[in-house]
């Protein structure tokens, strides 16, 4: 049994946590929230040096053939900065998926300019209607000539506006609930037919509506195999990620709330020294141990057998689920009004710990998904 | 021990039912507190004063209705029912009561008037930055100069003072030494006294409620000064009990558990409404039953008012079951809309060529439950309130 990091590990965190120091403080964050874009190039070119977008990727295509745990690493680190770029969706989904299971061309010609940070991407799975159905697709892909047409709508498509490539789940054939008959297609954004509705999120990232009318696709958009399987192996392994990134908020929220109770002065003492308070949070305290634990647990197991795969990462988007909610109300409870003001990071914390319970599929979602292994 | 209406109680229901359908006005149909202007949050209030309906807590002499407790509560019911815009608490609720009990009689001939007309807009001058939960650790000064107070300090977290006229304000004028609680006034500022500054405080859901109150110098005539000097602090105190009272929310909380069904009722999981799938239908079962249970403890506690005892510390049983079981409903219907909790367009940032996201019904519930967050802060926080059991009632 070993839960240390390996020395590479440890110079990965550190790499990570300079820039978050560096380059996201809570004003630069805020800036860029803010901004026209509401994400920063500078940023993602200074992921691409770094070979943060190279990390999980085979040595032939040009990655560092990382794994999980360097994911979560990097994830929990910019979760301590509320980082907004579309890491996950552009690497740990998209990148994923074309590592995975990509043909040799289709690797070729996709990884190198996503780990050279020259593409960014976002994977279109949800539907309006679809809830936390990842096989709930109307979205359909119809033969035409040697290629595909595509029509259809997704829905909340995270980091869509800043996307150049999607990859778009569609339904090749079966009822719209079906398991059997979806594929994954590479979809270029710029293709005639893509219209996007862009908006902000809660979070403070961005968001498209996505709609799909008669977008013509050559054969090789498709990613051979079973998009089902393959779009469910995705979602864990984001869900691996974002577990990472949320113990990054959760540790950050137990930290400002221990520290503001210690220096809040209400009756003449500390608000901290109030045995009401220390409880509660000790309560916080053993939520985020519990999470670390199964955050590191999904990470070790997410190339375990489907089924382990599938228990671990639905258990492990309860807790944070569960822990994330607890967490985030009694941070803002416990900084009074302060906490209620957009001028803390506290709330922004709170919304994102909120938002992500409704990614990937939420607390009830997995406990469906978790009993039903 | 009976719990149904009499046939007159009845017919007052009808009564006030059809007035608030024949009268409300439309152009605030609808529309929820962030929404609206300082004009459309009185629409409501003006109409309700030509009826005389404004302040049924009040005396009838003071302009009261001198309706009985189990009319008050027909009103309140039927007027959450509706989704009405209640007059304004900072008036009707707080200071009202404050002018008829321990203002002179100038003072009842002016405050009072001009807060049933909706004409003056009251703002409440309590919080400050150290002065949270301890209320009673205030720091604006009051300083006696000739025929005026001279006041300097900082208040936090003022509910809606960019609307208002003037702000009832809590200052110190007592020496520094002694019983805290000893030396606080009650003041009546006009808001629009050189050396008053506000300034916007934007709360996580985007909105803007709440305000900093700057006060540089302010003058104010010692006629200003509600009961004693240094005795405020009783003022206060009696002012909170008011506050909490109406705080169940009850009837509110009813309406929001009906939009939530609807809502639940449209959303799919795998085809089925997410109203009949089992988890769900669970979670709002549990509410609905501690809401029926909050609504026969706020029942029992008007019956004892009724027969003549005021709201007692049990009313902060009122309080923090009450804003729970509201924030629960905001969280579950948060939860109803699925995916669609994520869209972000505050109320502030919407242009004229704002284009909605998702499902109506997912319109905004993420700012509703964000919001909804400072109901166990305000009003004495829930902790404060759990104290007060602690020491009042079961005298811990």
């Amino acid at each position: 049994m070993d839960f240390n990091f390996t020395e590479e590990q440890t110079l990965l965190r550190n790499m990570v946590q300079s820039f978050v120091q560096d380059n996201y403080s809570f004003d630069q964050r805020m800036k860029i929230v803010r901004s026209e874009e509401g994400w920063s190039r500078d940023n993602w070119n200074q992921f691409a040096e770094l070979g943060l977008l190279a990390a999980p990727f085979s040595e032939e295509y040009g990655g560092l053939d990382g794994g999980p745990i360097d994911i979560m690493i990097i994830m929990e680190e910019f979760g301590r900065g509320l980082v907004v770029e579309p890491y996950l969706p552009t690497v740990v989904l998209c990148g994923g998926i074309l590592n995975r299971h990509g043909s040799d061309a289709q690797k070729k010609e996709n990884l190198s300019s996503l780990i050279a940070g020259e593409s960014v991407w976002a994977l279109a799975f949800s539907e309006p209607q679809s809830r936390f159905n990842l096989a709930d697709v109307l979205t359909s892909a119809k033969k035409d000539g040697e290629g595909y047409v595509l029509n259809g709508a997704k829905a909340v498509v995270v980091g869509g506006p800043w996307a150049d490539k999607l990859i778009v789940s569609a339904r090749l054939s079966g009822d719209q609930r079906d398991h059997a008959g979806l594929g994954l297609f590479i979809v270029d954004k710029s293709a005639a037919g893509v219209s996007c509705q862009d908006y902000p999120t809660v979070d403070g990232g961005r968001a498209s509506e996505i709609t799909f009318e008669n977008v013509k696709l050559s054969a090789d958009a498709l990613i051979a195999g079973d998009g089902f399987v393959q779009l469910e192996e995705a979602i864990d392994n984001g869900i691996g990620a974002l577990c990472g990134e949320a113990i990054g908020h959760m540790k950050c929220l137990n930290d400002a709330t221990v520290e503001y109770c210690k220096t809040r002065k209400q009756f003449g003492a500390p608000i901290g020294s109030f045995q009401v308070l220390q409880h509660r949070m000790v309560d916080m305290f053993m939520e985020y141990e519990q999470s670390v634990s199964m955050t590191y647990m999904v990470n070790m197991k997410l190339d375990d057998a489907k089924e382990d795969r599938i228990k671990a990462s639905s258990g492990a988007k309860v807790q944070i689920g569960k822990s994330g909610r607890f967490i985030g109300q009694q941070a803002v409870q416990l900084h009074g009004g302060m906490g209620m003001t957009e001028e803390l990071n506290v709330g922004h914390y709170f919304k994102r710990l909120t938002i992500m319970d409704t990614q990937f599929g939420n607390v009830d979602h997995h406990l469906r998904r978790f009993a039903a292994q | 021990m009976d719990v149904e209406f009499t046939p007159e109680d009845e017919a007052f229901r009808l009564e006030v039912r059809q007035f608030i359908e024949e009268n409300y006005p439309k152009h605030v149909m609808g529309k929820d507190r962030s929404q609206l202007g300082r004009e459309e949050f009185l629409a409501w209030h003006k109409v309700l004063n030509t009826r005389g309906w404004v302040a049924p807590s009040w005396p009838k002499e003071h302009g009261g209705t001198g309706w009985t407790v189990t009319q008050k509560y027909i009103f309140g019911e039927e007027s959450a029912r509706f989704g009405t815009i209640p007059p304004l608490a900072f008036g009707v609720q707080m200071l009202g009561p404050v002018i008829y009990t321990f203002g002179n009689q100038e003072q009842k001939d002016w405050v009072l008037p001009g807060i049933l007309s909706g004409d003056t807009w009251w703002c409440q001058g309590y919080s400050e930055p150290g002065a949270g939960s301890d209320l009673a650790a205030l720091k604006t000064r009051a300083v006696v100069d000739g025929d005026h107070y001279v006041v300097n300090g900082h208040k936090i977290w003022t509910t809606l003072a960019q609307f208002a006229d003037w702000m009832f304000c809590l200052v110190r004028t007592g020496p520094n030494e002694g019983k805290r609680q000893d030396g606080i006034s009650f003041l009546l500022i006009d808001m629009n006294t050189p050396g008053i500054t506000v300034r916007p405080i934007i709360t996580i859901d985007g909105g803007h409620e709440v305000n900093e109150v700057f006060l540089e110098d302010v003058r104010v005539p010692v006629e200003n000064l509600v009961g004693e000097e240094n005795k405020g602090w009783t003022i206060a105190k009696f002012l909170l009990g008011n506050e909490r009272s109406g705080i169940a929310g009850v009837a509110r909380s009813k309406k929001a558990i009906t939009r939530l069904k609807d809502i639940a009722r449209g959303q799919l999981l795998d085809g089925d409404p997410l109203l009949q799938t089992a988890d769900f239908s669970r979670k709002l079962s549990e509410l609905e039953i501690d809401l029926t249970a909050l609504e026969y403890t706020e029942l029992r506690t008007l019956a004892s008012e009724s027969k003549g005892q005021g709201p007692g510390p049990e009313s902060s049983i009122l309080k923090i079951k009450g804003t729970e079981i509201q924030q629960r409903i905001t969280e579950l219907t948060m939860e109803a809309v699925g995916n669609y909790a994520a869209p972000w367009v505050p109320q502030l940032d919407r242009g004229d060529n704002y284009s909605a996201i998702g499902p109506d019904a997912s319109h905004g519930v993420s700012q509703e439950y964000f919001n909804m967050r400072k109901t166990s802060i305000y009003g004495g926080s829930n902790e404060i309130q759990r104290n007060i059991i602690a020491k009042m009632v079961l005298g811990l």
